[in-house]
């Protein structure tokens, strides 16, 4: 506020001096030429008179001669100040419109915007870093949450869209560089509700800057960092970057759990899928030779997860030196029949288009299905603007860079329990997997499960509280009631619990003692949420549940109640 | 030289005498005090107090002040003066002419001070 006004009054500076210097000169102009009043005597105008007159004269209001009609030698004179009044208001005019014009002045105006909102924020907010197709999705989906966040970006047009958009909670965004360090103070680093730091901008090199600076100006902070060269991440990792994020190993990771372990595979698609997404018809890709085109970042993750499979690979690559792609390497995009052939396409059951390039990808997939229309595709789609015409094309999976991060920071940030969860199950078998599986399709509608975090607390579960301090005994079950029919259950599982003291229980059963402390995650059906949280919050259906009794909550009723038993 | 500190002095200078000027004499005499040089004076020091607008420096800021207080009661003075001739059956009367003095009278104690400090700066930063 104070840079604002400062500049704004450093710059009209001489358009000031120029309209009071104008006035000055033809009011005393005025005061000095002798006029005639309306008896012939010789009159001169007062100072008051002349103000009066030239105020009206200079904004061209014109209320005429007063007091009495002026002389010749009064009406040239004011013809003079005529032209000098109105030009200097010209001037002082214009100049305050091209200051408010100036990229300058607005950059300073808006920057003291985006410092105000921040500094009047009283709720936790994330900082993220980069707004690109990642960063957008985190910044939506949070707000979906009713978590702020504040956003930086080097790019004008970018935060110029966030404000055209409709979020349910206002969203502070800043054109500016995110690496400098003054730049991430400014948008709140060192305040209290502070949450995070997220870097998501598309060079590793930035949000390494911006994951040490916030290390060293924010240690209490979590930084979540979005990395594409294992590189960059060792280096991350080394000061203590709590998550990064690999989009390539991730997709990788995943795809290979498809050939793995199918419902694994399954349980983490529904754990990680958006409120929005429909529940995924699962086709399991095939084994045998595959066909990989493009032996970048994305190539080699995929390549090296898929090579435990026992799965057959078959790379084309255009550029073999640069990518120090293996020797049997064909050579070539993909995009050209002629390659496909010498690949075996006739003889594949997969084709994976793996290069940065959208088109490129999308002609690899068109002309490999013309060739082999069995072929499983992949394709890897690097921008999201490309959305229309990779959902159009017949494609099995479509990585998309921008969402697997975006999912990736939303899920650790909303659900951080949900990550210890997949870390168990990554090590229990598949049949554990499929009955988990039979279990969530169980009480599942059409709509994908939802999942959520109970804390057993005072904050989050009073009336759970209140049942411990009276001596009752509730259980994962009693919790699982629903509220409005106690016979029934609610349409969701418990998949795990971290008790205080740090142990875990993967699939609790229900009757499992809760305490203090005890945070739960959960998955259900849409709906089953909002029930759980009122019993949670209703001391009289706890009670209920619990006793299986409905006590008198009036202190007659209670007494009368008394009086009948005892 | 530094041509704005010129200009900027010239003005503290001359709101200074200008307002002297129109405050020396009788209290209440009217005929000892000139109405063009209150109305010079009034214009001087507004432009003074604008070429001040923006400093960031502390001794800026003061100044500012400083001026600012001189155009108020500068302006004062004036209002009660049109008020008194214009406004109202009084006229010029010894008591309105001495309060319209005693008024630019402060206004000369605040240029005063203005001019204290700009010799000030200038005595400490020897550039």
């Amino acid at each position: 506020m104070q840079n604002f006004i400062h500049l704004l009054l450093r710059r009209m500076r001489l358009p000031l001096i120029v309209i009071i210097l104008t006035y000055a000169i033809s009011v005393l102009g005025l005061v000095l030429i002798p006029g005639v009043d309306d008896q012939g005597n010789t009159w001169h105008m007062s100072f008051f008179h002349a103000f009066y007159f030239v105020s009206f004269m200079g904004s061209t209001i014109g209320f005429g001669e007063v007091p009495y009609p002026f002389t010749d030698p009064q009406r040239l004179w004011t013809t003079v100040a005529i032209y000098l009044t109105v030009i200097s208001w010209l001037y002082a005019i214009g100049s305050l419109f091209a200051l408010f014009q100036d990229p300058a002045f607005r950059r300073v105006v808006a920057f003291t915007a985006f410092t105000r909102a921040v500094r009047n924020m009283r709720e936790p907010f994330y900082l993220v870093c980069g707004l690109g197709d990642a960063g957008h999705l985190v910044v939506r989906e949070l707000a979906e949450h009713g978590i702020r966040s504040v956003v930086i970006d080097r790019n004008e047009n970018k935060i110029e869209s966030l404000r055209l958009e409709d979020f349910p909670v206002h969203i502070p965004g800043l054109c500016a560089d995110v690496a400098d360090s003054a730049i991430l103070i400014a948008a709140g680093l060192e305040k209290k509700h502070c949450a995070g730091v997220i870097a998501l901008t598309d060079t590793d090199h930035v949000n390494l800057m911006i994951a040490i600076s916030s290390k060293l100006l924010a240690p209490r902070l979590p930084v979540v960092c979005r990395s594409e060269s294992h590189d960059s991440a060792a280096n991350m990792a080394s000061f203590g970057t709590d998550y990064i994020i690999n989009p390539f190993d991730t997709f990788a990771r995943r795809f290979a759990l498809m050939f793995q372990s199918p419902s694994m595979y399954l349980v983490y698609e529904w754990m990680i899928s958006m409120r929005q997404a429909q529940l995924t018809e699962f086709a399991s890709p095939p084994r045998g030779t595959w066909i990989l085109c493009g032996f970048g970042r994305f190539g080699k993750a995929v390549r090296e997860s898929l090579s435990f499979q026992g799965i057959r690979i078959v790379l084309i690559e255009s550029d073999i030196t640069g990518t120090q792609a293996p020797e049997n390497t064909i050579e070539g995009r993909g995009t050209e029949a002629i390659t496909l052939h010498e690949a075996g396409i006739e003889q594949a059951v997969g084709i994976i288009a793996g290069t940065d390039d959208d088109a490129n990808n999308l002609s690899i997939i068109m002309t490999a299905l013309d060739l082999n229309e069995h072929l499983f595709t992949v394709a890897r789609q690097n921008l999201r603007s490309n959305d229309a015409i990779f959902a159009t094309a017949d494609i099995d999976i479509t990585m998309q860079t921008g969402r697997i991060i975006g999912q990736r920071v939303v899920d650790l940030l909303t659900t951080p329990l949900l990550y210890d969860f997949l870390l168990l199950a990554r090590q229990q078998d598949e049949q554990w997997a499929n009955i988990l599986v039979s279990r969530v399709v169980g009480v599942l509608t059409d709509r994908p499960p939802e999942t959520w975090t109970l804390t057993i607390s005072r904050k989050h579960t009073p009336a759970v509280m209140e049942a411990f301090d009276k001596g009752i005994h509730v259980t994962l079950g009693h919790l699982l009631t629903d509220p409005r029919e106690i016979a029934t259950r609610l349409p969701c599982i418990p998949l795990y619990i971290r008790h205080q003291n740090n142990q875990e229980t993967l699939l609790p059963e229900e009757d499992l003692q809760l305490q203090a402390g005890d945070t739960l995650l959960l998955c259900g059906r849409a709906g089953a949420e909002t029930h759980m949280r009122w019993t949670a919050h209703n001391a009289h259906a706890v009670d209920h549940i619990c006793t299986n009794r409905d006590r008198p909550s009036g202190t007659i009723w209670r007494w009368l109640s008394q009086r009948q038993n005892g | 030289m530094n041509l704005e500190k010129v200009i900027f002095a010239f003005f503290i200078v001359l709101s200074l005498t200008l307002n002297f000027g129109f405050f020396i004499g009788d209290l209440d005499d009217p005929n000892h005090h000139n109405v063009y040089e209150l109305y010079a004076a009034l214009v001087v020091s507004l432009i003074a107090t604008i070429m001040k607008f923006g400093d960031r420096a502390h001794i800026g800021a003061v100044l500012l002040a400083t001026s600012l207080v001189a155009d108020l009661q500068l302006i004062a003075a004036v209002l009660v003066w049109t008020v008194s001739v214009h406004a109202s059956e009084v006229g010029l009367t010894p008591s309105t002419m001495s309060s319209i003095v005693s008024l630019s009278g402060g206004a000369l104690l605040a240029n005063i001070i203005s001019v204290i400090i700009l010799v000030t700066e200038t005595v400490m930063f020897r550039r």
